[in-house]
């Protein structure tokens, strides 16, 4: 796609262009809409992917960059970078009829920098009280106490939410609710054991069956993008490990690359082999415990003790070499912080050996029970189009035979050299995301096999500056995390401490798609469907 | 870890000599043994995680360590039938009011556990516009295990520091726990606008 | 082999010697025995709390409860005593009778079904000819516990628990009838007692063969499903519900849900062990005669506590092991597939009957 700037400007002929990591295209805010639909449409550019969307704050503007895919197109990615000049009553016209994730994402963007949205359905905050004061990502922020004190009382007006359309070239504010009022809402967390954590979801049901589900998060926004500004770049890395902390090496490796790709840093090979090495065995942990959640959800106690068992396996490696067992903060800015324990190569092959049988364990207990498979097949449809739709990438999107495996389509590391296939099924339903999973587990087995006799001697880091300041400018890295793509985006002002950084995680467009995928099914199925889609909670409330 | 250190506890020491100036007869004494007894060796947590902790939580269930061998492993999911909230994971703005609404629906008696660095001071989110830093400017808590997250081992001892604690419990008589308890909320009332 | 009618009688008549009026007499041996009965009933819940935490752990790669005195076995009574003593919660906008009063139906329905089971040779307490269907009509009763405790909560789970409870309790109560008419057919009484001695000369699940066989797998379902256990858990149902049409019941009154829940797996043991296992009939092989002098020797109720904990055993394992059914499936599985089923083996079971195809 080199002619792409000249496809552009067919379209857009507004439209100005960067060059940098990716192309960016600088789009006027009364054109954006226009654009983005031919971005969508237009078989020639078929951006099909919204990948992610980050507010921004440039201090004299507020604005947001889409960072766009096209998967017919080699999944090149584009930037567009749309600009509000007036930063109190900035206003974008929403895209989330085109990119269904964009819904969700908009509101995040409403919440921390007070963008609103025109025509957005639901223009509501999405991790904060709905009384607080103020949009904390704001460079102008006022981050007095005495403005959001911890308030004990319950967040009234839950049920109201408004959309601005324009209307006669004036933007107009319309309020509305939720639910309607013959509804039977039932509340579905914060404290419940099946939400994974302390996600809220407010299910409309008829009887047995679910109508529509709210998803009200927020109960563990830690504000760590926020946080992440006032730190220096070695300070920010554990905030990684404490996302989604099942995939706590995956996340590390991708924002060390980032700040990597950033400073022009080469990571010695023995490195890289350790880092791919962790990231799968943290994939085996991940999956592991999803297997054990699953069955449990589903009432099967048994298997998910199965699950733990091997999982303790996995954790006793990480143990040996980082230090602990969960949030291990191994990766470092230029490799990884120590060196393997002597025992590792033990002590993962004999991990290598004992799983296929205990893989065949649990199909026996689990994945072939027929109950377990009356409750997962055709539970929680979700066509390829709105896994594509709704940016339903990892395990979840290959259930729908979306292959999407970050691994291959923006290959990193030293994965391009390893041997692995793309888990791909085609149920579409939870049975399909679930042995999605399972088959996972198999072909990172395999890489550790690959990897295992053929840790190279060498560095464990490269030399880094003593003080690390990244150039300014943008960056945005990609990996394959246990739960899908996970993204991280870096702007510098050339400060030691970063301008902005977004992270992008994969389980915040999963929990978008639990409205169509329950919508129809029964409450049971709610619990399957969660647990299937496998959301990790401070993952999307970060 | 030795049994000298597994005993040392200073907080328990002072409680103890606290609770014998006061005096007690033989009787009622014996009787508050056996309900403590009671109490101590069977802590049944409310099944509430909000990050990390709980995965280690719920190893801390799982085979290798199997918290069944205490009595602790019925895991309730409704508040009515718990014993003590282990708030294992970060408390954030949102969730403090839901946290309290929970502490109030546990019946009595009710403790609480704040298990690794977010629970028990805000850990490395203590300077975010939306994080409790500690559970204990909403709640009050018995027990604190520090750790991020602390391991299953970790989470033993402070259970077991707090069968100690129930051990010296009064039923009868000088109820020391539960005047502590209302002067904690008299402290840190619901009101609105109320600054932790 | 020993009966324990005996003991009884000796009791009786000593009680009569002493110059007590029969009124009296009476009177004074139903509350010893009501007295027994609760005692029972408490020990055996007991017993069972400890036996399913132990198995489970077992199944589990796990030790179980094992700190609390000698190989556990305090545990539960440190369970009992803080239960006991734990705060009752009463609740604003409930009714406050109904709430209080539905515990109370759970465990009585379940202590008088406890009364109705033959212990041993001479040991049971009510002998009637319709002691079999008695115990069917009295376990009907404790889904209207179960209902009025999810509806005077006024919380939404337990209504969902409860309406849950009530779609499933009501329907596999069909196929449990069935199933023990099917025996009932075949033994031709309903008492008790005359059942457990039709089966001197071999239990009905040999005597009755293939339908007998099927009418104990049907019964072994639909009594899963009778007390709330998994894979038919979903009154209760954790994971979806927290915990059901209990969620708000604190202290004792939780204490009974968890102590009746756990009996009533003791009783439907009990039942199969009765319709299907010979009760406390130890096994006899016709023919076999020293092989039956042996087992005579084994005190009759050890035989039928034996038989009802084996077969417990088997519900707690496919408890843990299986995953949960879900609402339409359960009702489906009973109302296309089970219930027919048991019709059809009714019809099976009568024709071997009618001509003499059993043993």
């Amino acid at each position: 796609m080199s002619d792409i700037k000249e496809k552009i400007s067919k379209v857009c002929p507004s439209a100005t262009f960067e060059e940098g990591e990716n192309l960016l295209v600088n789009v006027p805010e009364k054109d954006w809409y226009g654009f983005a639909k031919k971005l969508k449409e237009d078989r020639e550019l078929d951006f099909d992917v919204l990948s992610a969307v980050v507010g921004m704050d440039w201090k004299d503007s507020v604005g947001v960059l889409y960072y766009l895919t096209s998967t017919s197109h080699n999944w090149d990615m584009i930037t567009v970078k749309v600009v509000c000049e007036n930063r109190d009553d900035a206003y974008i016209h929403s895209v989330s009829d085109l990119w269904k994730v964009a819904n969700f994402q908009e509101r995040e963007v409403y919440d921390f920098f007070g963008i609103k949205f025109i025509n957005h359905p639901d223009m509501r905050r999405f991790f904060l009280r709905n009384d607080w004061v103020g949009h904390p990502l704001r460079k102008d922020y006022d981050a007095d106490p005495k403005l959001n004190p911890i308030r004990l009382d319950d967040e009234i007006n839950e049920d109201d939410t408004c959309t601005y359309v324009e209307e006669n070239g004036e933007i107009v504010k319309k309020p509305g609710k939720v639910f309607g009022e013959n509804d039977y809402v039932v509340n579905i967390g914060p404290q419940h054991p099946s939400t994974h954590g302390v996600m809220r979801f407010r299910t409309a049901v008829d009887g047995e069956e679910v109508k529509k589900v709210d998803v009200v998060s927020g109960y563990i926004h830690r504000g760590i993008e926020k946080l992440c500004e006032d730190l220096t770049y070695p300070q920010i890395l554990h905030f990684t490990d404490r996302m989604d902390y099942m995939s706590a090496h995956q996340n590390r490796h991708c924002l060390c690359m980032c700040i990597e790709k950033a400073l022009g840093l080469e990571v010695p090979r023995r490195a890289q082999v350790i880092r791919v090495m962790m990231d799968e065995l943290m994939r085996i942990s991940s999956h592991l415990l999803s297997f054990g959640c699953t069955a449990m959800d589903l009432g099967a106690t048994t298997a998910f003790f199965y699950g733990f068992r091997e999982r303790e396996l996995v954790l006793d490696i990480f143990e040996k070499t980082c230090g602990a067992r969960m949030s291990m903060n191994y990766n470092v800015i230029g490799g990884v912080i120590a060196d393997l324990h002597p025992d590792f190569v033990k002590d993962v092959k004999h991990l290598i050996e004992i799983m296929p049988s205990r893989l065949k364990e649990y199909h026996d207990v689990f994945s072939n029970n027929l109950i377990a498979k009356n409750r997962l097949v055709g539970v929680g449809i979700l066509p390829k189009e709105d896994a594509i739709n709704y940016d339903i990438t990892g395990p979840s999107g290959r259930g729908s035979h979306w292959s999407c495996d970050c691994r291959k389509k923006h290959p990193y590391s030293i994965y391009p050299e390893l041997k692995f296939e793309e888990v791909l099924m085609d149920g579409c339903d939870s049975y399909s995301r679930y042995m999605v999973r399972m088959k996972e587990i198999e072909q990172s087995i395999s890489i550790l096999a690959q990897l295992v006799d053929n840790i190279p001697e060498g560095d464990i880091r490269c030399q880094v500056p003593k003080i690390i300041k990244l150039p300014a400018g943008r960056w945005y890295q990609q990996v394959e995390a246990s739960r899908g793509t996970f993204g991280v985006y870096i702007e510098s002002d050339g400060n030691k401490n970063p301008f902005r950084v977004h992270f992008q995680s994969p389980c915040f467009n999963l929990v978008g798609v639990m409205d169509l995928c329950c919508t129809g099914n029964m409450i049971a199925d709610l619990i399957t469907i969660g647990a299937a889609l496998d959301f990790v909670i401070p993952d999307i409330d970060r | 870890m030795t049994r000298e250190d597994f005993k040392d506890n200073e907080y328990i020491d002072k409680l103890v000599e606290e609770l014998n100036a006061t005096g007690a007869n033989v009787m009622v004494g014996k009787m508050d043994d056996l309900i403590n007894w009671g109490r101590a060796n069977s802590l049944w947590p409310l099944c509430f995680g909000t990050s990390c902790c709980a995965i280690e939580f719920m190893s801390l269930g799982a085979a290798r360590y199997d918290m069944a061998r205490f009595g602790f492993e019925v895991a309730r999911n409704s508040p009515r039938q718990a014993d003590y909230i282990m708030v294992q994971g970060t408390i954030v703005h949102r969730m403090a009011p839901v946290m309290r609404r929970l502490y109030e629906q546990v019946a009595e008696p009710k403790y609480v556990i704040a298990c690794g660095g977010c629970a028990v001071s805000g850990g490395p989110f203590k300077k975010s516009y939306c994080v409790v830093n500690g559970v204990d400017e909403i709640l009050p808590v018995d027990v604190y295990i520090p750790g991020c997250p602390p391991r299953p081992e970790a989470m033993f001892y402070g259970l077991m520091q707090l069968q100690r604690k129930i051990k010296v419990e009064r039923f009868f008589g000088g109820a020391n726990r539960k005047e502590k308890i209302e002067e904690f909320f008299k402290e840190h009332p619901e009101e609105k606008g109320h600054i932790g | 082999m020993f009966n324990f009618g005996q003991w009884t009688a000796a009791f009786n008549n000593w009680l009569m010697g002493l110059g007590t009026p029969e009124w009296l007499g009476i009177t004074i041996e139903c509350v010893l025995i009501a007295v027994l009965i609760l005692l029972t009933y408490t020990v055996l819940a007991l017993f069972y709390i400890l036996y399913e935490r132990k198995l489970c752990a077992w199944f589990q790669c796990r030790l179980g409860p094992m700190r609390v005195g000698p190989w556990g076995l305090l545990q539960v009574f440190a369970d009992m005593f803080k239960i006991l003593i734990k705060e009752l919660i009463s609740l604003k906008d409930t009714d406050r009778f109904l709430f209080k009063l539905a515990p109370y139906i759970i465990i009585t329905s379940s202590v008088v079904m406890l009364a109705c089971l033959p212990w041993g040779n001479g040991l049971q307490i009510i002998n009637w000819n319709i002691g079999i269907f008695f115990v069917l009509a009295v376990s009907s009763v404790g889904v209207l516990g179960i209902l009025l405790a999810g509806w005077a909560s006024n919380n939404k789970y337990t209504l969902i628990g409860a309406m849950r409870s009530g779609a499933q309790m009501v329907s596999y109560e069909l196929s449990l009838g069935l199933s023990i008419i099917t025996i009932v057919v075949m033994a031709g009484t309903m008492n008790i007692n005359e059942l457990v001695l039709e089966q001197a000369n071999g239990w009905f699940i040999f005597k009755g063969h293939i339908p007998a066989i099927i009418a104990c797998i049907i019964y072994i379902i639909a009594a899963t499903a009778e007390t709330n256990r998994g894979p038919f858990d979903l009154p209760e149902a954790e994971h979806e519900l927290t915990a059901g049409y209990h969620t708000e019941y604190s202290g004792i009154h939780f204490g009974f849900f968890y102590l009746a829940e756990y009996l009533n797996l003791f009783i439907v043991s009990g039942i199969a062990s009765l319709m299907f296992l010979g009760g406390w009939m130890p096994l006899h092989i016709p023919g076999w005669d020293g092989f039956n002098m042996v087992m005579n020797w084994i005190p009759s109720i050890v035989w039928f506590v034996g038989k009802a904990f084996f077969i417990s055993f088997v519900i707690i394992w496919f408890k843990w092991t299986f995953p949960r059914v879900r609402i339409d499936q359960m009702l489906s599985f009973e109302w296309k597939y089970l219930m027919p089923f048991s019709l059809a083996n009714l019809l099976l079971m009568t024709l071997c009957v009618a001509f003499g195809w059993h043993f």
